[in-house]
């Protein structure tokens, strides 16, 4: 009964990340594709690179603080940058509808130019595919993007050991991607003046990486949100991790939105947040770094590493009762990104 | 933010937590019969701030986890119909059939739409006249009066093509059942959205006949530790009553509006409950007036034998005799993903609020 695909599949979940397992990792079994990075890296000639690739299929294609050009570029951008690379090229693929107006796609398009501009990459290669009416919806954009690691980033793409005391700080309040995109939506029935988050996040890390500040290990938020990340950080690096729940930062609209819905902002997705786990020594360095930056204003210290030996993530709630925080699971708003 | 951070005061709580420790004399079992107090009780992690002597049962109050199977099974049997679009809360779309789930049936073609309230499938009949809607109108008094304006709107409106699959279920038969039952319970965490409409009259019967304290309770944790402290000071009196904590949305007469609005739409039948088995005067049905707008009665269809499910034991789940933790099939075969019963396919679900959130499972 469950052998077919839901949107489930797609959430960035645990439903996902079983996919990803039995089904890609099975077949196509690199061992650099196993690691589950937000980019491969590789070895050419001597050099480091990082790859990677990322599809669009947000809904609507316009929301308040940005568009799916804008998305792509960023998205593309930042899991580059989380891995430590200066982000250089980057491909286009357009899956086009018949009867899509070239005006809006025009409007992606410059949108995608300037973001390309302001992250420093340019777009260099593409692709164009038109299918039927009604055989998707107006638009998708694949990009995959390929960067370097720069020499000062070089130990910290080689997985330095994360300890018990290390800190956990992001850059910003989370959740503000969904709500916006959520609320441009007619079936919902409510407004905000929400902004979505969407950055390039490139800039803001090579900051840190340039200083050569104790980082040991760095995400972008997406899909799953805050719960989600953590919990594949806690498992692949075999951690257990602690978060107070009133030290994370949401908007008082975010947080509104999400009592009335009954969603909770831990799951919510982000198009311009980071999560860095930094040695405790570091940490206000760090934190000094970021908010230098107009994308980092209000980053914060969020929890810490608890044990060198687990794979759990403790949430500390406003009341001091403590429970687990699991992966998302199921689907709770399909084409966020 | 205002009018929720100041009910999740870490000092105010503290205090409650130390009286509540203080006032523990013996063992004390509750219930909440509440799917929404479950989440909160779990969210807030409130289990680990207790004193062992005090042990929280989640009850019927989910009420997607109390619909029968054959209902899930007739709603999939009219997806599979022609013409016909199934409006329904999302929760439902999960919930497996004897043989399929709403949510598989739309992955393979049929037609089905989640809305969040009865009217606004009432909404999608008058944009749609050339479909059949059917709103499958599942939950207790507390939505109940919202499927009742709907009913009401469509007749007013000569709205044809809007039917009602009904399961709204009424909330104290089945506490009764509970006790009747032989379940040990020292209170109740009354619910406190069902109040709201309902009023605090229906839980006399419960206190004063059958001796247990009744709380009706807000969501947020100084709610709730307030409600048990005052379950607990009752249990040391040894004076049952029914009180009302949820001050700020429960008046004792509730919402009579709401009241008069369900009475002339609806009347009380028998009904299956999972778990619990047939419980008298439980269930709400349209009037003779509306009849019309009854999906059972104005659209036949041929439902599949329903089958029971294997080595779940939601019933018993429901009933408050064991915990999520006692399931074999709990984080194994059965998660939120791949859920075998339905407490674990809703947010409201103990099965769900246990994986999400109890600090003992270790099921990833």
């Amino acid at each position: 009964m469950n052998n077919y695909i839901r949107l489930g599949h797609g959430s960035g979940g645990k439903l996902m990340h079983e996919l990803i397992h039995d089904i890609f990792y099975r077949h196509f079994g690199h061992q650099e594709l196993k690691k589950g990075a937000d980019s491969a890296l590789l070895q050419s000639n001597g050099h480091r690179l990082a790859f990677t690739t990322d599809s669009f299929v947000v809904n609507p294609l316009f929301f308040p603080g940005g568009d799916i050009g804008k998305l792509a570029v960023c998205g593309t951008v930042n899991d580059l940058a989380v891995c430590g690379a200066i982000p250089q090229y980057l491909s286009a693929g357009f899956i086009l509808e018949e009867g899509f107006s070239i005006d809006e796609l025009e409007k992606i398009v410059i949108s995608m130019a300037c973001e390309a501009k302001n992250s420093g990459v340019n777009i260099v290669t593409g692709d164009t595919k038109v299918v039927h009416k009604g055989m998707a919806d107006k638009l998708f954009i694949n990009t995959s993007g390929i960067g370097y690691i720069p020499e000062y980033a070089g130990s910290f793409a080689s997985n330095r050991k994360i300890k018990k005391g290390d800190v956990l700080i992001i850059n910003g309040t989370l959740g503000d991607h969904a709500i916006a995109v959520l609320s441009e939506r007619e079936d919902l029935p409510f407004q905000s003046t929400i902004k979505s988050d969407c950055a390039c996040l490139n800039h803001l890390i090579h900051s840190l990486l340039e200083k050569k500040l104790h980082v040991k290990f760095m995400r972008d938020l997406t899909r799953g949100g805050l719960a989600t990340c953590l919990n594949e950080i806690a498992q692949a690096q075999a951690i257990d991790i602690e978060i107070n729940e009133t030290r994370i930062p949401v908007k008082a609209s975010v947080e509104g939105i999400c009592e009335t819905l009954g969603f909770d902002p831990l799951y919510l997705a982000n198009e311009g947040k980071v999560v860095i786990i930094v040695s405790a020594e570091d940490a206000s360095e760090v934190l000094e770094t970021l908010k230098a930056d107009d994308l980092g204003k209000e980053s914060t210290i969020i929890g810490r590493v608890t044990s060198e030996n687990g794979k759990k993530v403790i949430a500390e709630s406003a009341i001091g009762g403590k429970r687990i925080l699991q992966m998302r699971t199921g689907e709770q708003l399909p084409r966020i990104c | 933010m205002k009018y929720v951070h100041e009910y999740r005061n870490k000092e105010l709580s503290q205090k409650l937590i130390n009286a509540i420790h203080d006032s523990a004399k013996g063992e004390y079992t509750f219930m909440e019969v509440c799917g929404g107090h479950t989440m909160a009780i779990q969210r807030f992690g409130i289990p680990s701030l207790l004193p062992p002597e005090i042990k929280l049962l989640s009850g019927p109050g989910c009420p997607v986890c109390v619909t029968e199977k054959s209902y899930i099974d007739t709603a999939i049997a009219y997806a599979r119909l022609s013409n016909t679009i199934i409006a329904t809360f999302g929760d439902l779309m999960r919930v497996p059939g004897s043989s399929s789930s709403l949510e598989l049936e739309k992955a393979l073609g049929s037609d089905v739409t989640i809305v969040l309230s009865a009217l606004e499938a009432l909404k999608l009949a008058q944009n749609k006249p050339e479909k059949r809607i059917i709103f499958l109108a599942i939950g207790f008094e507390t939505t109940a009066p919202g499927t009742a304006v709907a009913v009401d709107q469509a007749s007013k409106a000569g709205v044809k093509n809007f039917f009602i699959l009904s399961a709204h279920k009424l909330m104290p038969p089945a506490m009764k059942a509970i006790v009747d039952e032989g379940i040990k319970i020292d209170g109740y965490i009354c619910p406190g959205h069902v109040s709201a409409i309902t009023g605090s009259a229906i839980y006399e019967d419960i206190a004063r006949k059958y001796k247990i304290p009744c709380v009706i309770s807000g969501f947020e944790p100084l709610d709730l530790l307030q409600t048990i402290l005052a379950l607990m000071r009752q249990v040391n009196e040894n004076k049952p009553a029914v009180e009302i904590q949820y001050t700020r949305a429960v008046q004792p007469n509730g919402n009579t509006r709401a009241r008069t609005m369900m009475k002339q739409v609806f009347t009380v039948a028998d009904s299956e409950w999972r778990g619990l088995g047939n419980i008298s005067k439980s269930k709400l049905i349209l009037t003779e007036k509306y009849q019309q707008y009854d999906a059972l009665k104005m659209i036949p269809v041929e439902v599949e034998p329903t089958i029971s499910d294997k080595g779940c034991i939601c019933g018993e789940i429901l009933k408050g005799l064991k915990t999520p933790l006692d399931c074999k099939l709990f984080g194994n075969e059965c998660t939120p993903e791949n859920p075998v019963g339905a407490c674990m396919v809703s947010g409201e679900g103990a099965c769900q609020a246990y994986f999400r959130y109890q600090p003992q499972t270790e099921t990833t």
